[in-house]
């Protein structure tokens, strides 16, 4: 199994893991092999390297896709049949625009994009890169002008936030429960039994007055448009559970991250969202495990007798700990595959160099785009 | 010249997700209580990763007693928020706490739940706790979940002291942003890997926490490979590996050759660092195990204490 085998048929890619596990990469590399192979891919990712960024020739936070110029991966001996475009995601730039295309008129854009609570809302929040991650992803979607689209989501320590924050965000700018309490009478506040009085003083204790005026002000100005909100969030989540979207779980083979994606995966399957498989990236394949190899004291002699004793003990120590390494990833994989039904696991080994320029992404290019048969001769290679 | 961390009342510690900031918070948290001050590890999001080192689980929202002068709390907004009604507002605040409307409403407003769990960090190092029976800390050790969250934690409470004008949550913001601006009271750390993209979000955040009139006091550099093999031995290396015919000795080579070329990777990623940031880096050894454990916090004290005044 492979990268254009486990996205036949998909339009959409969310890669998708705890942060550090090299989503980034994983997402650069899908979307550059995926044009290779013919296809008009876009790939938005958020905050790369900047030397990946510079790889690709994209400035610092654009928020259109630009075309990675085919010269750039020719010069690098990727010949690409297809068209790769990326963009940088701009949070504050994506969640503007949004408000400048739902307002009513661009005098209550600008009084909302200059509303301090907004402009919380749009910068320093959690929440807000995915907020607007998601939509972008579906109004890149929407436009049609791709094949393919594969979305970084934003870091986080909690993969989990990706699917949450952006809830959270639009139930806020839906504001039901915010309006019942900032109208005195609303009846929000009578249905649960409690006058106004005790709840807006609470409240105010809480608060401070001016934080109440404010948000009634920014809801004031939000008028009518929370309802396109609902409306856009309801068509994002249907993106999101489409036959045609592919959710890939990026995951490293240590303990923390491999638990988080065991339970990523199943809130995934009980959301009902298309998953697709995973990669597992910086796996240390097991370079001690060779039945057919001399035991251990004749391994430390040949050692010595090439290297002398002090050198050879060095080699060895070092071969004992990434063993070490390679049988933790071993367990965590068994771990993780006894949670998956038929879904692949694509395995990435852990590289001797930093990925971080195209020259990077294509040495993990060769291992998620090989045949299964490849890759394994791939990996003999690189261990013995 | 050793760093100064361990002798002030709030310790923030932040990082990009997946570089170990959880273990190093422990271990920075495990030095200090070696050192005798009653120390707290206040883990930021709903994971139990800390007390799960520690073979704790359950119990999450109160505070847990790891080891001797060793404890920690992990910090939930709704939670939070209830415990500050209750201390500011009495039965009526209890009410109000547990009123679902009145969550969500406090819960929707943006950086709200940045603002209560800063909040928390910060009542937990008052000399005299807000909440019944609280012992007071010495120092509080915040785990921040990634580092833009750790950013949102410290500009919370400036945040709010500027939309609430006045009122309490002026009041106490401005309290609080005081309380984080003070360098005698208040320190940040960073934890990265020697990595490309680490460590660019280090001078990032570096660069954010100054334009904010802020300075990083420290970075751990974690999982630093040990400098196995000198630069002489390198051809001999290479001679052994072309010469070798079993598997296994071959294997070795590599692995020798690998670790080799990573520490030469991470070499250069150490320098940019100490360019950006000089005097300020502490390095934590790469530790070769199956799971981080009681042993390898330990191992991490040792390397800190060597490191830390």
């Amino acid at each position: 199994m492979n990268i254009p085998e486990l996205l036949d048929g998909k339009r959409v890619c969310v890669c998708a893991g705890s942060g550090g596990v090299g989503k980034t990469t994983t997402s650069a590399v899908i979307a550059l092999g995926m044009a290779a192979l013919g296809a008009r891919v876009a790939v938005v990712t958020i905050d790369p390297a900047r030397r990946l960024a510079n790889a690709l020739g994209l400035a610092e936070l654009e928020n259109e896709p630009r075309r990675v110029a085919p010269e750039r991966l020719a010069a690098n001996g990727l010949e690409v049949t297809g068209e790769l475009w990326a963009m940088m995601l701009d949070p504050k730039q994506t969640f503007d625009e949004l408000i400048d295309r739902l307002a009513p008129s661009p005098a209550r854009a600008e009084e909302i994009k200059q509303n301090r609570v907004f402009r919380e809302l749009s910068t320093a929040v959690a929440g807000s890169q995915e907020f607007t991650a998601i939509s972008k992803l579906y109004e890149l979607a929407e436009e049609g002008d791709f094949d393919l689209l594969v979305l970084d989501t934003p870091p986080s320590r909690n993969a989990l936030d990706f699917l949450e924050a952006p809830r959270r965000l639009n139930s806020f700018l839906e504001g039901r429960a915010l309006r019942a309490f900032l109208r005195p009478t609303g009846i929000g506040l009578r249905a649960i039994g409690l006058g106004a009085g005790p709840l807006l003083g609470g409240l105010r204790r809480l608060t401070g007055i001016d934080l109440v005026a404010e948000l009634t002000t920014f809801f004031g100005l939000l008028g009518d448009m929370t309802g396109d909100f609902s409306d856009r969030a309801r068509r994002v989540e249907a993106l999101l559970h489409s036959d045609s979207t592919a959710f890939l779980l990026v995951t490293s083979a240590q303990s923390e991250p491999i638990d988080e994606a065991i339970w990523f995966r199943r809130t995934l399957e009980g959301g009902g969202f298309p998953f697709a498989g995973v990669v597992i990236n910086r796996f240390h394949h097991d370079q001690n495990g060779q039945p057919e190899a001399p035991a251990d004291g004749d391994l430390q002699r040949v050692l010595a007798d090439a290297l002398g004793t002090d050198l050879a003990a060095r080699v060895h120590g070092n071969f004992e700990d990434f063993h070490v390494l390679a049988q933790r990833d071993a367990a965590n994989v068994e771990r993780l595959r006894a949670e998956l039904g038929s879904e692949p696991v694509l395995l990435v080994p852990h590289l001797d160099d930093d990925v971080h320029d195209l020259a990077g992404l294509l040495r993990v290019h060769r291992y998620l785009f090989a045949s299964d048969a490849e890759r394994a001769r791939l990996i003999a290679e690189s261990v013995a | 010249m050793p760093i100064h961390l361990l002798d002030r009342r709030i310790l923030f510690v932040t990082g990009k997700g997946g570089v170990g900031k959880s273990s190093v918070s422990l271990a920075l948290g495990l030095l200090a209580a070696r050192r005798g001050r009653r120390t707290i590890v206040a883990e930021v999001s709903s994971h139990e990763h800390l007390q799960r080192a520690f073979g704790h689980d359950g119990r999450r929202f109160e505070e847990v007693e790891l080891g001797p002068g060793l404890f920690t709390i992990s910090i939930d907004p709704e939670h939070a928020m209830e415990e500050y009604l209750r201390v500011k507002a009495g039965p009526i605040g209890q009410v109000l706490g547990h009123t679902r409307l009145f969550q969500a409403l406090t819960m929707a407003t943006p950086g709200m739940r940045e603002l209560l769990t800063v909040g928390k960090i910060w009542e937990l190092a008052q000399p005299e706790r807000r909440t019944r029976d609280g012992v007071p800390y010495d120092l509080v050790i915040a785990d921040a979940p990634s580092t833009g969250h750790g950013i949102g934690l410290i500009r919370a409470p400036r945040t709010f002291a500027e939309i609430a004008r006045m009122g309490p949550i002026h009041h106490q913001g401005s309290t609080i942003a005081k309380t984080l601006a003070d360098r005698e009271f208040t320190a940040i750390a960073a934890v990265c890997t020697p990595e490309e993209m680490p460590v660019n979000e280090t001078v990032a955040l570096h660069e954010e926490l100054v334009g904010y009139g802020l300075d990083l006091d420290a970075v751990a550099v974690n999982a630093c490979y040990a400098e196995r093999f000198a630069d002489a031995e390198l051809p001999v290396l290479t001679g052994a590996l072309a010469g070798a015919e079993l598997p296994r000795t071959r294997a070795a080579l590599r692995a020798a050759l690998s670790e080799r070329a990573r520490a030469d990777v991470q070499a250069q990623q150490l320098d940019r660092l100490e360019q950006v940031l000089p005097g300020k880096l502490i390095r934590l050894p790469f530790l070769f195990a199956p799971a981080i454990g009681p042993a390898q916090l330990d191992a991490l004290a040792d390397a800190l204490e060597d490191q830390l005044a």
